[in-house]
């Protein structure tokens, strides 16, 4: 989010707040997500894909609400009268979206300032493609008659489309081929033309309702909750991943908000305003003396690279933290309470305790869908593995998650496997150690020594890491690494 | 809300609460940028700059050179090396001039102050020679003299000003933005040295008291702000330049054109059209300390027309001209003048009639440095 987006957002929540109406306020944050994630959709080289893009999100999160529906079909249901309503307003809210979106693909007919994206493809066009997806998704869930048999098929589809758009290779690919079909020049194609804004999020937000209802502990959600949890726009871009059960305790209760509450308003602005400092004046700053390539390349010393370093983790918490409380706070003027995901990480006196408050709702999500049930399915073998072995596997498998959600390359491996590795020896180490730890608790000075000794050994060992996190090139990235301890390769 | 609670605690939140909040802000507001306007505290906050030791004063638009021009006279030099305590051995030698004595697609080793330190020249009396770059890439007499004033805080011993005709033509003398928004600084000048020049030029920057609070003053800030980042950039890479892979060379070929700015036919030029009171007035400035004026080389063409222009900026008559008034002048007033213009070859140019190659830049250290140790010896 730039400062014209928070400014309009700011200006939107004004108009929620005091001017429409209570029971019109969840239509207002449905409609104003999907027209913001059209208006955040950065303009693209290939033609109509910066229409395409959110429309397919769209698309993808109606398709995950329909297969997250509850199982009983409207008039089969016991407590028809209240289902009916509920199907009814599925249709209108299906109805609502179909005609926004064509509204949408009709502002290719208005000048380019009144249009959200460059230029859209044909309205017509637009309409056939989704009437035409429409029935084929349908018909194809329909005919199995069983929709939680389509759920693995659609976790494992986002995650096909997820590794297309993440990896360097296929994205790339896939950008050859849509220039072809565009008519455009195949050798520019790159992976910038796929810039896919939030769909990292909507991945993982998505996967936790197919997975929610695969386990059947997922809400009924209907269409409008659905949609307007998966994109809502103030954390559509970068988060924080709110669960679903949550998210529509709030949305639920927006109706009920009466008069204008400003204890939500003040609290509202002071995170957007605490994030904008953070972001725009601290992060803005420190970013003009971050580690990246080129520095990397042109620092003439270790202490330098050190001083680069600790610009780069500076600058990545306050960007992302300020991030966060601005996406928190237009959350909040909206009547939604998103999730913290910063709780001052690089305090943290052990490597468990940095990844519970560093992107604290993206580790959640991890320990929930890879961690926890992959431990599970390891203690459950026969012959049961060693606990140390089920340990490696759970970390390293879900950091290396983490790493390669940020991108499919080696850096962003070696990065996973870096903090896997990491909370592998943290849990072995505390293992080992816990009576010891625990007899300190006498010993004052020495628990408050090992205290700080933890924390700088944390610290580093996060701060090392971000060389991986930093520098896209493995060679650079290996050179920076061995060139902080004085070795030059 | 984790971490939060101070925020989310407090059970007070009401319209009440947040009037209260709205007048203490709006108060503090008016409060602070009218003490910043009374106080005037930019120059002071850029004196508190990081000290980094930069070889040259921050100059430049590129980002990629961790380098930015700003006004901020006390915020240059305290980035720059020169504001050491001068060594107990040490001979310092200040160079004032313009791009060329900056160093434009020089690295800092490679302009005339790099060559001159290279060499460590040692005086008779066993001093060593250390040359400061005090260039900036501005075309203005009266810039200079603006630098050397404050320069002279810092114990020269010699002052070394290189110029070209280019820096004397009195009708440009206050047009650079560093001239303009150091408008009390050069009122003082004009003052003080009875300099040819309006004191009440109507571009001179003066702000007005909503210019000079903290909102009037928001890009100036910045860029105090930003010279903080790439001071400890420049530290972390030695880099303050962006030197591309390729660059427009000077001119060789010109057209048939005589004009030197408002001069558009040949003219006899005099001191009225030189600004060479402002020589004077840095004379003056120096007081005791010897000042070597060195009549910078640049390029000479040996192309189409040219026997009406040596290059690109200078027809030949207007060239000609101002060699001979400063070697008169020199030569009436006894001014320690080395006139080296023609010395180094053409090839040895760059992108501009006074901007060297290293050799070039090498040859020149040569030839200063022996002034330097023989005016002194």
């Amino acid at each position: 989010m730039d400062l014209t987006q928070i400014a309009v957002f700011c200006f939107g929540a004004l108009i929620y707040n005091f001017v429409l109406p209570a029971r019109f306020r969840q239509w207002g944050l449905m409609l104003a997500s999907i027209l913001a994630i059209y208006w955040l959709q950065p303009n693209l080289a290939i033609p109509f894909l910066d229409f395409a893009l959110p429309t397919f999100t769209i698309t993808v999160t109606v398709i995950g609400w329909y297969l997250t529906r509850p199982e009983s079909e409207p008039e089969e249901d016991a407590e028809k009268g209240k289902n009916s309503s509920r199907f009814d307003l599925n249709q209108i809210t299906f109805g609502v979206v179909f005609a926004v979106v064509l509204g949408i693909s009709a502002t290719r007919y208005l000048a380019p300032e009144f249009r959200l994206t460059s230029r859209p493809p044909e309205t017509w066009i637009v309409a056939l493609v989704l009437i035409g997806l429409t029935v084929v998704i349908w018909g194809a869930v329909r005919a199995t008659n069983q929709s939680k048999r389509w759920l693995p098929i659609g976790m494992l589809a986002i995650i096909v489309i997820f590794v297309v758009t993440k990896s360097e290779f296929l994205a790339t690919e896939l950008s050859r081929l849509l220039r072809a079909s565009a008519g455009r020049d195949t050798s520019l194609a790159s992976v910038v033309d796929i810039g896919w804004i939030g769909f990292s999020y909507v991945a993982f937000r998505v996967i936790h309702t197919l997975r929610d209802r695969q386990t059947g502990v997922l809400p009924d959600l209907d269409l409008r909750e659905y949609l307007t949890y998966v994109i809502f726009f103030p954390s559509f871009t970068a988060g924080p991943i709110d669960r679903a059960e949550r998210f529509i305790k709030d949305f639920r209760a927006l109706p009920e908000i009466k008069g204008i509450d400003t204890e939500r308003i003040t609290i509202g602005v002071t995170r957007i305003a605490i994030g904008m400092f953070k972001k725009f004046v601290i992060a803005d700053t420190i970013a003009l003396f971050a580690l990246d390539i080129a520095s990397a390349n042109q620092a003439v010393s270790t202490p330098a690279l050190w001083l680069l370093l600790y610009g780069y983790a500076s600058r990545l918490f306050f960007d992302f933290s300020g991030y966060s409380d601005i996406a928190i706070g237009v959350g909040i003027l909206f009547g939604v309470q998103l999730p913290e995901n910063f709780n001052r990480p690089y305090l943290k006196n052990n490597i468990q305790a940095f990844w519970q408050s560093w992107h604290m709702s993206l580790s959640n999500w991890v320990r929930f869908y890879i961690f926890s049930p992959l431990s599970r399915n390891l203690l459950r073998r026969k012959p049961k593995p060693k606990t140390w072995q089920i340990m490696l596997i759970c970390h390293m498998s879900t950091m290396i998650v983490i790493g390669l959600w940020h991108g499919i390359t080696i850096p962003f491996f070696i990065w996973g496997a870096w903090h896997g590795l990491g909370l592998f020896i943290h849990k072995m180490w505390t293992d080992r150690t816990r009576k010891w730890y625990i007899s300190l608790k006498d010993k004052p000075q020495t628990k408050q020594a090992w205290t700080v000794a933890g924390w700088f050994l944390t610290f580093h060992f996060v701060v090392l890491g971000w060389v991986w996190f930093a520098l896209p090139d493995i060679n650079t990235a290996l050179s920076v690494f061995v060139r902080l301890f004085g070795i030059n390769l | 809300m984790t971490g939060w609670d101070w925020l989310s605690k407090y059970e007070g939140y009401n319209w009440g609460f947040i009037l209260r909040v709205i007048v203490k802000a709006t108060v503090l507001f008016i409060l602070l940028n009218g003490l910043f306007a009374i106080l005037n505290p930019i120059e002071p906050l850029g004196g508190m700059t990081v000290q980094v030791s930069r070889e040259r004063l921050p100059y430049g638009e590129d980002d990629r050179a961790y380098n930015l021009s700003l006004n901020n006279i006390p915020a240059m030099f305290a980035s720059h090396e020169v504001i050491h305590p001068k060594a107990d051995n040490e001979f310092r030698v200040l160079l004032i001039g313009d791009s060329g004595t900056w160093g434009i697609l020089l690295k800092p080793e490679e302009t005339l102050a790099g060559y001159i330190n290279s060499e460590n020249y040692t005086l008779d009396d066993g001093r060593t020679v250390k040359a400061y770059n005090i260039g900036h890439p501005i075309m203005s007499l009266t810039k200079d003299l603006m630098l050397l004033d404050h320069a002279m805080q810092y114990q020269p011993d010699m002052i070394v000003w290189l110029t070209t005709l280019e820096s004397f033509n009195r009708g440009e003398q206050l047009d650079p933005p560093i001239v303009l928004n150091n408008a009390q600084r050069v009122k003082t000048l004009i003052e003080t040295y009875s300099l040819d020049l309006d004191a009440n030029n109507p571009d001179f920057v003066e702000p007005e008291f909503l210019d000079s609070t903290i909102i009037g003053q928001r890009r100036e800030l910045s860029d105090l702000l930003r010279l903080q980042a790439f001071n400890i950039m420049w530290r972390v890479t030695g880099i303050d330049q962006y030197y591309p892979d390729e660059y427009q060379p000077r001119s060789e070929d010109f057209d048939e054109d005589l004009s030197w700015h408002e001069f558009d036919e040949p003219t006899d030029l005099t001191t009225d059209d030189l600004a060479f009171d402002v020589i004077e007035a840095g004379l003056e400035r120096a007081g005791e300390i010897p000042v070597l004026l060195v009549n910078e080389p640049m390029f000479i063409s040996d192309g189409e027309n040219s026997d009406l222009r040596y290059n690109f900026w200078y027809p030949q008559w207007a060239y000609d001209q101002y060699r001979a008034i400063y070697s008169d002048l020199a030569d009436t007033n006894d001014w320690n003048y080395l006139d080296v213009w023609d010395i180094i070859d053409g090839a040895e140019f760059t992108d501009s009639p006074v901007h060297l190659t290293p050799a070039g830049s090498q040859q020149l250290s040569t030839v200063v440095s022996q002034a330097i140790v023989g005016l002194e010896g």
